[in-house]
């Protein structure tokens, strides 16, 4: 399939649950499928460079939270329509990730994924520090209640979203059947025969955190406009660094298809464990889904599935 | 603003947390630095310790130092359980970097949560009587609560020192690093060093732990502050160098207590960050790095 035909049939797809919901016409369903949408985004972002490249990124909560300052900073400077926040959010974080692969990516893996672990920290303490887009206190942004031709704000936000994703795993599809993703996965499996048989691998690491970076701050953009009060902590939370993390791997982080039904499965167990008990055991519960599927399927889902249809294939040929 | 004794006292009070910040780091730096293996989840073992020191302390009434060195044991068998399930299920299986990764990450997490779900997020401290005393020399202040972990953190390392230079087993633990196939023609097991080894270092977290709480009082999700550290001293000191990582740590202690004297507290945590990057940009072997 093509990748102009993959997009049109994602955005049927999109157009058909964006329907689907409007039909249910209850605004819980659009805040919760915004979370799960947002989920979508930064685990297809994440895969991106952590399943084609290998490479680990701790950081994805800095980016987020990335795309979520750079739209209270020019939200402040001067009010924007959504998707222009946006670009600008894509170009901050994804020259932040060009910045952080240029200085990591030369050594050993680890290195990078130890980085962004602390990058996190830093923007963190640069946030806090930094009161044009309120510091420690936190910042208030004002949306509008309704908008033209949706009604509700929050569907316009739902729609964003789902844009967001559309476009997000069409790109990652077209690395996956791209000469580009072949690069990554030579990469991901022996890099230094890559490097030996001439692939700039420097360079194709460079697209990939840069790439990864600018959807994740993509993803993060519209937030303040969905949680109307943006504080440090709130921004960087601890379920964006463990959940695009987990959910690919949970998912499986061979094929764009994995990220998906990681961030679906995970994305509504969480908003069910949410509301019925507490978000701290909705962490937990995320943390020990994570170390079982490392341990005992690390190939993911996806992989459990290609490995019991690889079996019933085996079953059918005749003795 | 500036004046020399602000100066003198921010500079021994920063050699003072930087002997409390070579304890936390001494265990990424056997399994990092000599194992390589990525212990992303060591501040979240510290502050396990911290809590083992309080309970002790709190139901017991013993000092936290001996409360940590009582639990030392405990903190050896756990990570030699962890060494063998990340030996089964990743360096066996030859996918370490990305899985083992994330092993330890998902390990972080579960047990933060336990640790907020079983003690909440409120501020917890320990009791000890030289906690708010201090040494006073002239216009220098040295207070007792981050000398004693200085002192004990140092002796630490004299034996930890010793142990790997003088000892077969430590010298075996130093050979992992280098050659495991000449280790096992020696008719050493590896994978008995090295789970050896990791126990070591998780044992180090125990007291790291209770030196934490002495110096500060301690939550669940402090220990996410010291992960940006430990890497970054680690990387300094040069990977697998304990003389290298004690030099760090001070260098580090140094540029935070300064930072924080001289621009505010609420700045020192993105010190550690400068440094890592910039030494990995610049000097990726560290000080003393092989």
């Amino acid at each position: 399939m093509r990748s102009g035909a993959f997009f049109l049939i994602a955005l049927a797809v999109g157009a058909l649950i964006f329907g689907c919901a409007r039909a249910i016409n209850n605004d819980y369903v659009f805040f919760a499928g915004y979370t799960v949408l947002q989920f979508i985004v930064l685990a297809t972002a994440w895969n991106i460079l952590g399943g084609y490249t290998g490479y680990v990124n701790f950081g994805s909560a800095a980016f987020f939270a990335l795309g979520a300052y750079s739209s209270v900073f020019f939200h402040k400077l001067y009010p924007m329509p959504i998707p222009v926040l946006i670009v600008f959010a894509a170009v901050i974080s994804g020259l932040v990730g060009l910045g952080m692969g240029y200085l990591t990516l030369r050594l050993r893996g680890a290195f990078f994924a130890i980085a962004t672990l602390a990058l996190a920290v830093v923007l963190q303490t640069l946030i806090v520090n930094w009161n044009y887009v309120g510091g420690s206190r936190g910042a208030y942004v004002i949306r509008p209640s309704t908008v033209a031709f949706l009604g509700n704000y929050i569907q316009y936000l739902f729609l964003i979203m789902l844009v967001l994703a559309v476009v997000a795993l069409t790109i990652a599809r077209t690395i996956e059947h791209s000469s580009l993703g072949y690069g990554f996965a030579t990469i991901r499996d022996d890099e230094l025969a890559a490097e030996a048989s001439g692939v700039p691998t420097l360079k194709l690491k460079l697209i990939a955190t840069t790439l990864s970076g600018a959807l994740m701050g993509m993803a993060g953009a519209p937030f303040p406009y969905y949680i109307g009060y943006l504080q440090p902590s709130s921004a960087f939370g601890l379920e964006y660094a463990v959940n695009s993390i987990a959910m690919p791997i949970i998912g499986g982080t061979a094929s764009w298809a994995g990220p998906l039904i990681g961030a679906i499965l995970l994305g509504t167990l969480q908003q069910y464990v949410t509301v019925t008990i507490s978000s701290s055991v909705n962490v937990l519960i995320v943390g020990v889904l994570l170390v079982a599927f490392v341990v005992v399927a690390p190939n993911g889902i996806m992989g459990l599935f290609q490995s019991i249809a690889r079996r019933l294939r085996h079953d059918r040929k005749p003795a | 603003m500036f004046s020399p004794e602000l100066a003198i006292n921010a500079l021994v009070a920063g050699l003072l947390l930087g002997g409390f910040y070579a304890a936390v780091t001494v265990g990424i730096s056997i399994s990092f630095g000599i194992l390589d293996i990525v212990n992303i989840a060591h501040p979240a073992f510290i502050i396990l310790g911290s809590y083992i020191a309080y309970l002790l302390n709190i139901e017991f009434g013993i000092d936290p130092i001996i409360a940590a060195i009582i639990a030392v044991p405990a903190f050896y068998a756990l990570g030699a359980a962890i060494y063998q399930v990340y030996y089964l299920a990743f360096e066996k299986r030859g996918r370490a970097a990305l899985s083992g990764l994330a092993f330890f990450f998902g390990i972080l997490f579960i047990t933060e949560v336990l640790l907020i779900l079983v003690f909440g997020v409120d501020y917890r401290y320990v009791q000890a009587s030289y906690i708010d005393q201090s040494f006073n020399f002239g216009f220098i202040n040295l207070p007792k609560r981050m000398l004693i972990p200085c002192l004990i953190s140092l002796l630490m390392f004299i034996v930890l020192q010793l142990f790997l230079s003088r000892t077969f087993l430590g010298r075996a633990i130093m050979a992992v690093a280098q050659d495991q196939e000449a280790l096992r023609l020696m008719a050493a097991s590896p994978i008995r060093i090295k789970r050896i080894a990791f126990a070591i270092s998780i044992a180090t977290a125990s007291l790291a732990g209770a030196f934490l709480i002495i110096i500060q009082p301690v939550e669940p999700s402090v220990g996410r502050e010291y992960i940006g550290r430990v890497f970054a001293i680690c990387v300094l000191g040069g990977l697998g160098s304990l003389p290298g990582t004690i030099i760090a740590a001070m260098l580090l202690g140094v540029a935070e207590s300064f930072t924080a004297t001289f621009y505010g507290p609420s700045w020192a945590p993105a010190v550690s960050f400068g440094i890592l990057l910039l030494t990995l940009a610049f000097r990726p072997a560290g000080i003393l790095g092989r």
